[in-house]
This record gives structure tokens, sequence and C-alpha cells, in this order.
């Protein structure tokens, strides 16, 4: 009994702290408490993931979770995006005048979800923490309350329940065929059955294109995407943030658990399922980056560049379908890639609360000249936009080379090919807003200065960007003992 | 006893580029001599290991002052440095042109902080590509290279700016991304990433895809060289361009494309590089002529060194492909002296334009009255560049023509070899016109006022000069070491 706390202590911790939240909130008018709540919650349960680091991969829960290293990096890595984006937050919340508590116990409590569903190894817990975190990020996307943020919140919503039905369709259809919602069970299912009575089994195809589309929701894939730009936008900037990394490593990480560990034997199913995320990879970053050149507002320019780099990442994905069962270095460079954006991005998130929230606008006309009003904030924003083409000296650079290292190495030389033309696509639109900062004339002479735990947030992202970058080893190492559950 | 001397070439830029960039409110002063101090200590360390080199028989084909560290172990990735006969000029040239290219900013005024930053970042990059042996670690000061010419192009530049660093913004990285493409798959076919291994290892592969393989490496370095169909972006870059970022631009940049070549496309694929020769040398030839004859209709004096520079790329394209060993010495050869002979034009060309406001051959006329020097050396200049002899340019161009003609290992080398020769007549030509041009012919009243160079101008074209005639009068100085680095890649090949 005592082990089912262990393993679940990170989670239990964060929903501990976000029920004191709502109850400080409640009878406390001092506000400023709330995020240093939030953050130590976080801080406390990433010190529980670090303590079970290291264990070996065990079950609990009738086999419902796992604690191995695969979930306990997403999990850190999760909790490191809520810390700084409650850190990002800090000035933000104003806005929600009143409900600040309940924004931070949302943040927290689909960040519970997320973790979950990094550690699930059934599909129904699968699918129930990918409701408990959609639930909380539905309201978290229509917190403004505004008309923007309202539609928002309701697009992200119906297309969400959309791609939830589609996904427990294709759940029930798998069970329906192998009897099992256990990942291993389907596992050893797919490995006993004869293989010419599997390929009569369409059905059973069907199933894993229909979870692969529900969860191409979740990461942004084409032809699923459609929601991204709309709620990008229409969402409070710290929730856009979040929801572009935290909601996008934890959907590629279960994907990779389910493919990988369901679906990984026998060799012609997991050739299959690599070819259609081959194909979509090469369609998402495409779109991403031809529609981004475009556009006109940041936010909805870091949604299409988000949507393209969900297709880097699957390239990754793709390259797990084409290999051996023993390719470390494609699941280590997924992880690393994962790893790379989720700072880069947090970075550039932060940087845009902080200019956006003091000049009132998102449009990138509006950052004209910010390298002299704000240098260092456009300094960070530069930095990240940097990594995110994938530049030295920073760790977009390393990631892009790893990854795609992984799929040359699987005969993917086309995407690669297809890959690398898109990143020099990216570097238009990205420059164009390093442009926009450094090069023309600015609106006002106001400054713009950032709040501490800004400054905080945004030095913590790019000195490690820079530093993973340059010195990329230990941070590789992590990714690689974390991808060592899925084989050498 | 290692003292890592390469690092310290490598990264003293980046000290000098650190104390700038953290020092609070630096005064302009207080900026251009830290810069001065970074580029000229790294200079010294150059110089060092150019005393220090190894010229001994015993060296040759082995890598000096060798520093290896492993640094990304998932892709076996090294921090691995090491200086031969072929990196060694290139190298020189590159600390050489980072002094002078701080004195000629000694004057600059917008922004002066963030303008050394990028130069000395410039600096590293650049002198990462020469010194380093491992295929990642390259390709990573290969990228880094791009962020500060940007930004030199756009901040600092002047006319169509912001299309110029677009331009070359996109050029470059359509290069790097297939450039990028094709190491991958070099990793993947032969399971390492270094350099020195690489150089004529046997690859059990049929020749379709080491063709492709050829062409996605030899793309980057096309692009970057230029080779005539990929040229358009160095004119715009180079108009455009502040004059210290066209100096290093000309003197350094481009032989990042020279080099990658030889490094790697020649001496990983040799048998490859002697199928596809001919289609090189065609398009050197193009080159040579096509840069020539475009040169002569120009009248902005930054855009004809610039075409003119396009031109002179053949040579190398040609040397490098004509692939024995006199054609590619006198390629490295070629790639030094145009990058000290083309880097002392644009400083001169920068001058005149400093002093006179325009850079329009129409407008300019009989400067040689006001401004004695700068007519002396530019005349130095244009002269080595037409491949006077007593000059670097002769040396160089005629080891290259020499070699090329009498190379055994492709068929129709003397007919390539002479076509590019009429480039040598077409230089005289446009060169001659320009000087006549710009410095004689009837001085005009407008003129009447502006000065000659000043001490810090005079100290740093003279350097060029000095070594413009050094090296022609005692090319051995150079040329023993190159041949020493050329030597093992001219064996792969045969020739």
């Amino acid at each position: 009994m005592m082990d089912l706390f262990k393993y679940t202590a990170p989670e239990i911790t964060v929903l501990a702290f976000a029920l004191v939240i709502v109850l400080v909130d409640l009878f406390s008018s001092r506000k400023g408490v709330l995020p240093l709540l939030a953050v130590v919650g976080a801080l406390i349960a990433s010190g529980f993931c670090v303590m079970l680091w290291g264990g070996a991969g065990s079950e609990s829960f009738y086999k419902m979770i796992t604690i191995d290293q695969f979930g306990l990096f997403f999990k850190l890595l999760i909790l490191a995006a809520v810390i700084l984006v409650v850190l990002a937050s800090y000035k933000y919340v104003l806005k929600f005048d009143k409900f600040q508590g309940e924004y931070y116990a949302l943040l927290l409590l689909s960040s519970i979800g997320l973790m979950l569903l990094v550690s699930s190894v059934n599909l129904i817990t699968i699918y129930l923490s990918l409701e408990l975190s959609s639930i909380s990020l539905y309201a978290l996307v229509s917190f403004l309350k505004d008309k923007q943020s309202s539609e928002a919140g309701l697009k992200y919503l119906i297309l969400g329940a959309v791609a939830s039905a589609v996904l427990l369709y294709g759940m029930a259809l798998v069970f329906g065929m192998t009897g099992s919602t256990c990942l291993t069970c389907i596992s050893d299912f797919l490995k006993a059955a004869p293989a010419n009575e599997l390929l009569s089994m369409p059905v059973l195809l069907t199933g894993l294109i229909l979870v692969i589309a529900g969860f191409g929701f979740k990461i942004a894939s084409v032809p699923f995407q459609m929601w991204v730009p709309d709620v990008y936008e229409g969402a409070p900037t710290p929730v856009t943030a979040y929801l572009s990394v935290a909601s996008k490593a934890a959907g590629f990480a279960v994907i990779t658990r389910i493919l990988l560990t369901a679906f990984g034997v026998p060799t012609w199913i997991h050739f299959e399922w690599g070819v259609i995320i081959a194909v979509l990879a090469a369609l998402t970053m495409t779109f991403g980056n031809l529609v981004a050149v475009v556009q006109t507002n940041i936010k909805r320019l870091l949604g299409y560049s988000s949507i393209a780099q969900a297709g880097y990442l699957m390239v990754g994905l793709a390259a797990m379908g084409m290999a051996a069962q023993s390719d470390a270095v494609v699941r280590s460079g997924l992880l690393f890639f994962l790893f790379s954006y989720t700072l880069t991005n947090l970075g550039a998130f932060i940087a845009i609360i902080a200019i956006s929230n003091r000049i009132n606008s998102d449009m990138i006309d509006d950052y004209a000249g910010m390298g002299k009003r704000a240098p260092l904030l456009a300094l960070g924003l530069t930095l990240c936009l940097v990594s995110l083409t994938g530049l030295p000296p920073t760790a977009g650079l390393i990631a892009k080379i790893y990854i795609f290292s992984g799929a040359v190495n699987q005969g993917l030389i086309w995407l690669v090919i297809i890959a690398v033309i898109n990143s020099v696509i990216s570097a238009y639109y990205y420059f164009k807003v390093v442009k926009a900062m450094w090069l023309a004339e600015p609106k006002s002479d106001e400054k713009v200065a950032a709040s501490w735990p800004e400054w905080l947030a945004l030095a913590f992202c790019c000195i490690v960007v820079v530093i993973a970058g340059v010195v990329p080893g230990i941070f590789i190492a992590f990714a690689q003992s974390a991808a060592k559950i899925f084989g050498a | 006893m290692n003292l890592n001397l390469l690092s310290w070439i490598i990264f003293l830029p980046v000290i000098g580029l650190l104390v700038i960039a953290l020092i609070p409110r630096p005064g302009q002063r207080t900026v251009k001599w830290i810069a001065l101090a970074a580029t000229l200590a790294s200079f010294l360390v150059s110089l060092a290991v150019f005393l220090m080199f190894d010229r001994s028989a015993a060296a040759v084909g082995h890598m000096q002052f060798e520093e290896k560290v492993l640094w990304i172990p998932a892709v076996n990735s090294f921090y691995h440095l090491g200086v031969d006969g072929l990196s060694l000029p290139l190298m020189i040239l590159m600390t050489f042109l980072g002094v002078v290219s701080v004195l000629i900013s000694w004057k600059i005024q917008l922004r002066p902080q963030q303008y050394f930053i990028w130069i000395l970042l410039l600096e590293t990059s650049i002198l990462g590509v020469f010194l380093s042996l491992d295929l990642v670690l390259f390709f990573l000061f290969w990228e880094l290279e791009l962020i500060p010419m940007f930004f030199l192009i756009i901040i600092w530049g002047s006319g169509r700016k912001e299309y110029a660093a677009y331009k070359y913004l996109i050029y470059t990285l359509v290069g790097s991304a297939f450039m990028l493409a094709g190491i991958l798959s070099t990793y993947f076919i032969t399971k390492t990433l270094d350099i020195t291994a690489l150089a004529g290892i046997e690859i059990g592969s049929s020749f379709i895809p080491l063709s492709a393989l050829f062409f996605l490496l030899t793309i980057g370095f096309a692009i970057k060289l230029p080779v005539f169909p990929f040229h358009t972006w160095l004119p715009d870059a180079h108009t455009n361009a502040p004059t210290a970022a066209s100096v290093i631009l000309a003197g350094a940049l481009l032989k990042m494309g020279g080099y990658g070549m030889i490094r790697l496309s020649v001496s990983m694929l040799p048998q490859i590089a002697v199928y596809f020769a001919p289609v090189m040398c065609t398009l050197a030839v193009v080159g040579v002529v096509y840069g020539a004859a475009v040169t002569l209709r120009q009248t902005d004096l930054k855009r004809l060194i610039a075409y003119s520079s396009v031109s002179h790329m053949g040579y190398v394209l040609l040397g490098i492909f004509a692939l024995n060993q006199v054609s590619l010495a006198g390629a490295s050869l070629q790639m030094f002296s145009h990058g000290v002979i083309t880097g002392l034009l644009f400083a001169m060309v920068g001058l005149v334009y400093d002093k006179t406001h325009t850079r329009d051959l129409n407008n300019l006329s009989g400067l040689a009255r006001q401004m004695p020097v700068i007519t002396v050396v530019f005349s130095i200049a244009g002269l080595a560049s037409l491949g006077l002899p007593g000059t670097a340019g002769f040396v160089a161009e005629f080891i290259t023509f020499a070699g090329a003609f009498s190379s055994t290992v492709i068929a129709g080398m003397p007919v390539f070899t002479l076509i590019a020769v009429t480039g040598v007549v077409l230089t005289a030509g446009y060169i001659l016109w320009m000087l006549q041009r710009v410095f004689y012919g009837y001085p005009l009243d407008k003129y009447n006022g502006v000065g000659d160079a000043d001490t810090v101008e005079k100290i740093s074209t003279f350097a060029f000069v000095v070594v413009i005639m050094l090296v022609g009068i005692y090319p051995a100085v150079l040329t023993d070491i190159i041949n020493m680095g050329v030597a093992p890649i001219a064996k792969l090949i045969g020739g």
C-alpha cells in the first residue's frame, strides 16, 4: 500500500498543493502567496521524481500506471514547464482579477493529468488522464473571458471532444481485436498471433490509425492542427505557452509509449505506422512553416511554428517505426528534441508575455525597436528564435542534428531533406521577428521592463538552451537513460 | 607539451566579446581597444603555431596541434581540432583579417559595442570551420557564421541591406541544409564523424548514393565559394555590407567553401570527384569568364570587386577539380592570396567611399591628386589582383594554371585552362580601367577638400601590402606548408 503512495508521490503532492491554493485563495487576500505555493508544490514533486529516478520500472495500481525513467523524464519536463509558466504569469494574472487562485489550481490539476498520462500503460488510464488534463485546459484557455478567449475555449472544447471520441473509438477497436487494454498484453497478443491472421485484420489497423489521429490532435499534427492558431491566439499567453510545450510533450510521450510498447512488434505493424507518421510529419512541418511565413501576430506565428516543430518531432517518431528494435539514437533523439523544444519555446513565450503584457499588443509590427526599448528581453527572445531555427550555439541545432541523424540511420533521408529545407523556410519568419526587434524604429521611446520572476524564468531557459547547445553531453545522457526502457 | 593553442586561437575573440558584452556602458574607445587586443592576441598565437609548425617530411599527412575531447558521446562526436598544411594558411589569413577588420572599423559610430561583438563572433566561427576535425563541430561553426554576418549586413549595411541580408541568410541556409543531410548520411554510411578518418576511407557503397552524397556536401560549399549559378547572393551581400564585413566575407568566408570542397568532397570521395570533375571545371570556367565579363560592366566600385571575386573563385574551383597536386596547391594559395588582395581592395573601396561618399565610378575622377597614398595602395592591390609578378596574385594564379594545364587525371584540362586564362586578360582590363577612372583623369572640383588615409588606415592597409609582397617574392613561406597539406589528398586521386 505504501508503495502506491510512493509511486504517485509527485502527483499527490501537486494535487495537495492545488487544493491548498484553492483554500488559501478563499481565506487570504494576499494573492502573492499563491504562485509561491504553486512553485513550491512543483519543486517538491520534482524532488520526488528525482528520488524515484533510477529505480527499476515498476507497475502499480493493477498495471494501470508504471514508474519508469521514461515517464519520470516527462514528469520533470512537465513540472519544469509548470514552474516556468507560473513564474511567467506573475504579472499576467492581474488580468484575472479575483480568479488567480483558480488559475494556479487549474494549472496544477492539468499537470497532474499530464503526469499520469506519461506513466500510463493501460488504454483506460491513458484515456482518463488525458481527459483530466484536457478539462482543466479547456477552462484555462477561456480564462480571460473576453470574446476571443471564450471562442478559443469553445473551439478547443469541441474539437478536443471530437478528438477524444475518435481516440476512444480507436481504443475500442484495438480492444475488440486484441481482447485487452493493457499495452504489454496487446503486444503479447500481436506477437503470438500468426502473421497471416493479423494481416487479415484491417479493423486493428483502423483502430491504430484512429488512436494516432486522437493523439494527432494533442500534438497538433496535420490534419488535426486546425485548432492551434485560434486557441493559441485567444488563450491567455501563459496558457498558450503551457499548451505548446507540456501538452505537446505529454502527447508525444504517450504516443511513443503506445506505439513502441503495444505495436512495436511484429515488424510489419511498426513499419505500417512508421510510414503513416513519416508522411504526416512531412505534411505537418511543411504546412506549419508555410503558413507561419504570412503571420503578423506573434502568438499565431508561434502557433504555426509549434506545428512545424511537431513535424520535426514526428520525424523522430517515424524513424522509430522504421527502426529495428534496438535503435537508441532515435529514441533519445526524440526526448532530447522535446527537452530542447520545451525550454526554447517556453523562453520565447516568457519574453513575449513580458513584452506583450506591457505594450498590450501581440502584433509583430509593435515589436519594432524592442532591441532599444528592452534590450535584454529582445536578446532572450532572439536567442530562443535562433534555437527554434536550429542555429548554433543553441540546443536547437544539436537537437535537430541528433533527431535527423537517427532518421537518416533508418533510411529516411528523403524526410530529412524535406525537414532541412523546412528549416530554411522557418528561418525567414523567425528572423522577421528578430529584424523587427533590432532594426525597425521603435514606436515609442518608453522602456519595457519585466518583473523579476519573468527575468528568472527567461534567464533559466536561455542559459540552459545555450549550455545544451555547447555541451549537450549530460542532457543527452539524461535522455538516453530515459529512453532505455524501450531496449538498449 | 599541450597548450591547446588552437582552442586559444578560436576562443580568444570570444573572450574579447564576453568582456565587451559584460562591461557596463563601455565607451567606444574601450570597446575597440578590447576588440583589437582580442584579435591581435589570436593573431599572435596563430603566428606562433605557424612558426612551431613541423615542416619535416615525417609530418606530411598528419594533423598537428591536435586537441581531442569527447563532446557528444551519443553520436561519437568529438571536440577535435587540428591544423595541417591546408588549413594553416587559411587560419593565419583569418586571424590577420580579424586584426585589420577591427582597424578598418576604427571610426564606427553606430552601436560600436554590438558591432564588435558580431565581428569577433564571426572570426571565431570562421576559425572554427578551418580548424574543426569533427563533422558536427565543423557544421556547428559553419552555421554559427551566419548570424553575425546577417546582423552586420542588416544593421551596419547600406543600400538594400535588408534584401541583401535575407538573400545571404536563405542562400546559406539552403546550402547548409543539404550539407547537414550530407553529413548525416556520411555518418550513417561510414559510422564516423572524424574528418581525418574520412579522408580516403573505403566506402563500400554503390555509385549513385555516393554521387548523391557528393552533391549534398558540395552544394553547400558551392554556394559559399560561390560557384557560377549559385553566386548571385555575393554581389548583393558585398555591395551592402559594411567595409569590415566585406573584407572578412571576401577574405575568409568564401574560402570556407573551397576549403570544404578539398577537405570533404575531394578527400572523402576522390573517385566521385574525378567523375564529376569535368562538370565542376566547366562551371569554374564559366564562372571565370562570366564573372570577369560582368565585372567589366559594373559602375559601383564595391559591386565591381564583388564580381571580380566570382571570377577569381573560378580559378580556385578549377584548381581544385583539376585534381593534381600542383593545381590543388595553387587553389589553396589562390584562396590565401585572394583573401589578402580582395580584402585590401574592399578596404580601399571603403576608404574611397568614406572620403568621397560615393562608390559610383561615373562620379569619381582624378582622385590621385587628393589621396596619393590611397592611390598607390589601391593600385598595388589592383595589380596584385590581375596577377602582376612580384605579388601573391601572380604566384597563386601561375601555380593554379600550371597545375591545371598539366593535370593528367582529368581529360581535357588544357582546354579548360586555356579558356580560364582569358580571365586574366579580362581582369587586367577591368582593374586598370577602374584605376584609371577613379584615380587618374581630370580631377573634379568637388573633391578638392577630401583627405588621404590617416595613420590607423595606413597601418591596416600597409599590413596587407606587406603580406601580398611577402608571398609574392618568397612564396615558399606558404607553398611548402600547402604542399604538405595537399600531397596526401593528391595521392588519393593518383595525381
